[in-house]
């Protein structure tokens, strides 16, 4: 690390956006899909009187859930296993993975197909099932695109946001044999030639797989209900035609009543894809004896969870929905886009949301709490009214307390001392104001962060206290402390 | 009614012509503005960087200094939006023995405290403060103005009534400028490129002026623009809410297309 970065503390998320934000192509496909989301959004969002009444029932309705998290997980078990299902409780991202395999095992699978599912790309689902010999197909059309293309997801809704149309078709003609039924060789980039290749290449696959994995978007307490939100109907086809199915679910997305549910499905949809229905809501409770998979298993997914129950600020983030409208506003992923935030959660819930469950110990994880100018757009848009803002800031605190940059600690030790006592301030601007002729154009150092791309005015000859002063004398002693 | 001006450490140091502006409009206006010289910061780069006790103690001094008056005017929305929305929060971790204290002086002070365009429009219910401002002028909303204090269109309203002013609309307004605090060091490369982006949207509104509540994000904007010599000037809501005549300078750059008006 160069003297300069030490200085600024400069840590991981600041260069991967280097990056994005010098490829012009990702700009332009990044803007162009956020933008029409954001519309999208704000416009079905604008046809409701009663949003922000909508808004703070789905709050409310989290916290009384989060607040009893114990009794409600609890009575989900209870009504799951009533209905027929099993229920495996999975502490970190390990026993979940080492549970999910040896359910597959047991069937003698091999293969295995994927409903869209945040919660198993966080614990590696694919990858710990790939190192025991079992293949994982990602069925979303857009997860499908990232696996083909052995890419990262970088949106939670539209994973391969950074991808547009004519890059798809290369993905889909270069890797598609190698997983099954190949694209046809006259594949055009039109959206319809480009979804009905993929529609083929993943029919033959949902009619033979034995084995289904998910994750759930709620889960009813009262009934043991699980529901998956989706707009393409591939899900519904792993939760209805394989013979197993394994659904791995965050602890934080149990709801206690159907009446609840009811406030997501309406939240959910105008904020993520900016409809004002979901396009394929499916529920299933426990096995039904001619319909649907025999086994259901459940998997309820701790991994840092509880950690994040017990932080009084913090908490709120579990409130999150995935409906990735925070992204889709913040004028920081448009440009940095999703990869810099090292994880599956990109954006502004993934910079509270990853440390949060990570920890802060690692330079990227500790840089995230500073992915943001604090803008407050997210928090304007969040449907259960998370202050993202100020759990960044709860955040950097954290990171500061561990020690945080020591450069940066210093400076701030400067700027608080001279903050102290107005006489001491005064006495350093007039050494800027002396200064002032002999400031060059570029900085050196941690200052060419700021000169590398924007002038810098000329500090003035006299500050606004010592101008005061002079023209009427000090209205007050200052305070000196020692 | 006693008014003190909370200057702001940024604007005492890097712009005090915007202070003076307040003080020149304020008397005007038939006000008298004192400035307490114990005055220094607010707290809000060491609050929002994570050093929330560096913060408390600047919040102690703040509530001490500016307990006497009866309102206290900033030209500055992000530091306005500091002691009205984070100073409660800040009561929460004080030091038992002195927290009740400081949690009467913050509950005492803090609402008291307006950005310029709430204080003129809210406090002395004035929209015509008698400027003159022959110019194109594009305003822009900062994200703390906007969506911690909710100054709405205030400061437009403001805006229209001077004589001459010829306000045209930005572009995607809403949109932060990419300052942040910090930010503009610690994630430089995303910084400037969402003020160019607000500097495209400047250069597409046709104004000769950028004008907001902020000389923060004004210098960061500003800053991308002098760099692209764009040709545009950035002036504090003060500045021209003070001005009354032309400016010759401005009259140097090109108005501008005027179709975005």
């Amino acid at each position: 690390m160069s003297n300069g970065s030490a200085f600024l503390g400069l840590p991981a998320f600041p260069g991967a956006a280097r990056e994005a934000v010098g490829n012009a192509q990702l700009r332009h496909n990044l803007r162009k899909a956020t933008h029409t989301i954001r519309s999208k959004r704000a416009a079905v969002v604008g046809e409701l009187d009663d949003w922000e009444e909508l808004r703070a029932a789905g709050k409310a309705v989290k916290d009384h859930t989060l607040r009893h998290l114990d009794h409600y997980l609890v009575r989900l078990e209870e009504a799951v296993t009533a209905a027929g299902g099993h229920v495996h409780w999975a502490a970190d991202a390990d026993e979940a993975n080492r549970i999910v395999t040896e359910l597959v095992r047991a069937t003698g699978g091999h293969d295995v197909v994927k409903v869209k599912s945040m919660a198993t790309q966080e614990i590696g689902l694919n990858e710990a099932l790939e190192a025991e010999g079992i293949r994982a197909y990602e069925t979303d059309l857009a997860e499908l695109i990232v696996q083909l293309g052995d890419d990262r997801p970088s949106h939670i809704l539209v994973p391969a946001i950074h991808r547009n149309r004519s890059e798809i078709r290369e993905i889909f003609l270069r890797e598609m044999a190698a997983w099954g039924e190949p694209a046809p060789d006259d594949l055009t980039d039109e959206p319809r030639v480009l979804a009905e290749a993929a529609r083929r290449h993943l029919r033959k696959r949902f009619l033979t797989a034995q084995v289904a994995v998910s994750g759930a978007n709620f889960m009813v307490a009262e009934t043991g209900t699980l529901v998956v939100v989706e707009s393409e109907g591939n899900g519904r086809m792993c939760l209805t035609l394989p013979e197993t199915l394994i659904s791995v679910v965050g602890i934080e997305k149990v709801v206690p009543t159907w009446q609840d549910l009811a406030v997501f499905l309406q939240l959910l949809p105008r904020s993520s894809t900016g409809e004002r229905m979901n396009p394929y809501t499916s529920m299933w409770t426990g096995v039904a004896p001619s319909d649907g998979p025999r086994n259901f298993h459940l998997v309820l997914l701790d991994n840092g969870r509880s950690r994040v129950l017990a932080d009084e600020v913090g908490r709120q983030t579990l409130r999150c929905i995935r409906c990735s409208a925070c992204l889709n506003v913040c004028p920081v992923y448009e440009r940095a886009g999703g990869h810099a935030y090292g994880s599956v959660y990109p954006g502004p819930i993934g910079a509270i949301l990853t440390p949060q469950l990570r920890g802060t110990t690692s330079e990227l994880d500790a840089s995230l709490p500073y992915a943001s100018t604090l803008c407050g757009a997210c928090y304007e848009v969040c449907p259960v009214a998370i202050d993202i803002p100020e759990v960044l800031v709860h955040l950097r605190e954290q990171v500061v307390e561990g020690g945080g940059h020591r450069a940066e600690r210093a400076a701030m030790k400067a700027a608080g001392w001279i903050f102290a006592d107005p006489a001491r301030l005064a006495r350093v601007q007039r050494v800027a104001g002396r200064a002032r002729r002999i400031v060059p154009r570029r900085l050196p150092g941690p200052g060419a962060a700021w000169t590398d791309t924007r002038d810098l005015p000329v500090p003035p000859e006299q500050s606004f206290r010592d101008w005061w002063a002079a023209e009427r004398g000090r209205p007050t002693t200052p305070r000196s402390n020692p | 009614m006693r008014i003190a001006l909370f200057i702001t450490c940024f604007n005492d140091t890097m712009f005090p012509e915007t202070g003076k502006s307040v003080v020149r409009l304020l008397r005007r206006l038939g006000h008298e503005v004192d400035f307490p010289y114990a005055q220094t910061c607010c707290g809000q780069m060491h609050f929002n960087t994570g050093y929330r006790n560096e913060a408390r103690g600047i919040a102690r001094s703040f509530v001490e200094t500016f307990a006497p008056y009866d309102a206290v005017v900033t030209p500055s929305g992000s530091c306005a939006a500091m002691v009205r929305e984070q100073y409660p929060v800040l009561v929460g971790g004080a030091a038992p023995a002195t927290a009740a204290g400081f949690a009467e002086a913050v509950g005492a002070v803090a609402p008291r405290v307006y950005e310029l365009s709430e204080f003129l429009v809210d406090v002395l219910r004035v929209r015509d403060v008698g400027a003159s401002f022959p110019h194109t002028v594009a305003y822009h909303p900062t994200c703390h103005s906007l969506r911690s204090l909710g100054v709405g269109d205030r400061p437009l309203r403001l805006l229209r009534a001077v004589r001459g002013l010829r306000l045209v609309a930005l572009p995607r307004a809403d949109e932060c400028c990419g300052f942040g605090g910090t930010f503009a060091v610690k994630n430089a490369e995303t910084s400037a490129a969402m003020g160019r982006d607000k500097a495209a949207a400047v250069l597409e509104s046709g104004a000769q002026v950028l004008c907001a509540g902020d000389n923060s994000c004004l210098m960061h904007i500003g800053g991308v623009m002098s760099r692209q010599h764009a040709g545009v000037r950035v002036m504090h809501l003060a500045d021209i809410l003070a001005s009354t005549g032309p400016h010759p300078e401005l009259d140097t750059f090109p108005s501008g297309d005027l179709a975005a008006r």
